[in-house]
């Protein structure tokens, strides 16, 4: 590097600094951000953690009735990953450019999985709410949905990436395109679909305690209910379960993981 | 020829009729199946426990299908204009924007002391549980909690998307300064080079496009969540309007252009962190 190019890469680097400054100094001015103000929250929220959000004998009455709230969310979430996970599988072979039938069929996978992906789930769960109604099923169709696009992009990337010999092997053996995909395929991508597939379970225990706010089911809807009656310490309490709940699923896929990758 | 036989006995299992199993079981395969069966048994109890209240299905089914025909073909807006439809958007993206930039700013410092290869054990491992705890915690609920200290408004709203991009941010990146060449440091550390001359000529010249491309997928993500707290938290920004549209005006072709509006911003976010992630993540990369 001479040292006319570092001179470029500075100036570069100094150019880049100032659009990022200038893009955030419009951002607080757009959203009505104060800056040392909310410095000055940090300290009297956490302190105000501190002495609130503990969990007291009285909370822990309630605990079986978290506990089946929970349960319920934990389930909502497995449910939703796992059926989108086997749909998304049917969209990502259509839509990987190893597998597919035709051009039309990949053009729709892709299209329905951006769609369904970008949408963002809380969009979903509202469009939902409205004729499902508030219980389980529209939490569980909200993340279905949001899942699936986000599952079928990541499995078609791992089909895409799988080892194409074997593919071409099968092929000249004059297989079935059904013996391909499973004997060559499948196998191949199987573990790093499941990696995708737990990582999205976690996910969707998180997204699952927003959906349920604005749904009004699981462990979501019973913080928001005692978040309004400012009812701090069985917060305290719920907000402690979901963390265990978020972390024993996390050690649990990581385990999982280290032996299938 | 007794040992060919006893080699063959070892190397080949037979079933119980006497045909050679062609699957040997190894510990990967046999993984990959528990799974998939715990998660398929899972999955079919989970219906059992579900709550059904109110729930008629065909009726919301038609419904459904009808309210998605009206709002994607029939968007339009009634309750506000398109001067005031951009300016919520641009609210719902600064939010996002003053989340991830202060966030990277600040993971940046702690994946420094997170990082095993420039910090002490000890440190390295408190910062470490502390990131997995708050990013257990969903974000809403940081949002929440900081609402009741801060008051409803933009600043609660970006303290608890910060907490969150922090976590997720010192975990990515820390995982990336960890990856650079040990040479590097081990040649600067022999010429006596501080500490800080490690960081500012050994680590971040060789990370640094690496943990900008982090930090813009996690922009990404935070315009998504920036959305979901407008609706949820009361935040504010385009997630609001989306709410009072479905929620108080039950108004499906306002709805429609919402969520139009969100999908044209989200889709383009996409492609230029699906060009920065093929550019800098050779090898594939959790998002």
């Amino acid at each position: 590097m001479n040292e006319k190019k570092i001179h470029k890469n500075k100036w570069q680097t100094t150019i880049f600094l100032l659009i990022i400054i200038f893009i955030t100094y419009l951002s607080t001015a757009i959203t009505d951000f104060n800056f040392i103000d909310s410095i000055a929250t940090i300290p009297a929220a956490i302190g105000w953690m501190f002495t609130n959000l503990m969990v007291t004998q009285e909370s822990m009455a309630k605990m079986p009735a978290i506990m089946e709230k929970l349960g319920e969310t934990i389930f909502m979430s497995i449910a939703a990953t796992t059926l989108a996970a086997v749909v998304s599988l049917f969209l990502a072979l259509l839509g990987s450019k190893t597998t597919k039938v035709n051009n039309i069929f990949s053009m729709l996978a892709r299209f329905i999985a951006s769609f369904s992906r970008n949408i963002p789930v809380v969009a979903w769960s509202l469009i939902l709410l409205i004729s499902f109604g508030q219980n389980s099923v529209t939490g569980f169709l909200a993340l279905f949905v949001a899942t699936l696009g986000f599952l079928t992009r990541a499995f078609i990337e791992s089909i895409d990436e799988a080892n194409q010999s074997s593919v071409e092997a099968l092929t000249a053996t004059g297989a079935t395109y059904f013996h391909i995909v499973s004997k060559a395929v499948i196998p191949q991508s199987l573990p790093q679909m499941l990696s995708w597939i737990l990582f999205m379970i976690e996910t969707n225990i998180r997204s699952a305690t927003l959906v349920g706010i604005l749904t009004g089911t699981g462990i979501g809807y019973m913080f928001d209910l005692y978040y309004k009656s400012m009812n701090y310490n069985v917060v305290a309490l719920i907000t402690f379960t979901i963390v265990i709940a978020v972390i024993v699923i996390e050690l649990i896929s990581n385990k999982i993981r280290k032996v299938i990758l | 020829m007794e040992t060919s036989q006893a080699m063959n006995q070892a190397l080949m299992k037979r079933k119980r009729n006497g045909q050679i199993n062609i699957k040997s079981g190894n510990k990967i395969d046999s993984a990959v199946k528990w799974t998939i069966w715990v998660l398929t048994v899972l999955t079919v109890i989970s219906f059992f426990f579900f709550d059904y209240t109110g729930l008629q299905l065909e009726r919301a089914i038609t419904e459904t299908a009808h309210n998605l025909r009206v709002m994607f073909l029939e968007p339009g807006l009634s309750h506000f204009g398109w001067g005031e439809a951009f300016y919520q958007v641009g609210i719902t993206l600064g939010l996002g924007v003053l989340a991830t930039v202060f966030g990277a700013i600040i993971a940046l410092f702690l994946s420094l002391m997170a990082a095993e290869n420039l910090s002490k054990p000890w440190l390295s491992k408190t910062i470490r549980i502390i990131v997995a705890f708050i990013r257990a915690v969903p974000t809403v609920l940081w949002v929440l909690i900081f609402a009741i200290a801060a008051g409803l408004g933009s600043e609660a709203a970006v303290l608890g998307m910060l907490f969150h991009s922090v976590a997720y941010l010192v975990k990515a990146f820390s995982e990336a300064i960890e990856e650079v060449n040990p040479g590097i440091i081990e040649a600067l550390r022999a010429t006596g080079s501080s500490w800080w001359h490690i960081v500012v000529h050994g680590v971040l010249p060789s990370t640094f496009t690496y943990l900008l491309s982090w930090t813009f997928l996690r922009f990404e993500i935070n315009f998504s969540v920036a959305v979901a707290m407008g609706a949820a938290a009361g935040a504010g920004g385009i997630g609001f309007e989306l709410f009072m549209a479905s929620g108080f005006y039950f108004d499906l072709r306002e709805v429609g252009f919402i969520t139009y509006a969100i999908l044209i911003i989200a889709i383009v976010l996409e492609v230029i962190s699906t060009r920065l992630k093929n550019r800098y993540f050779p090898s594939s990369v959790k998002a």
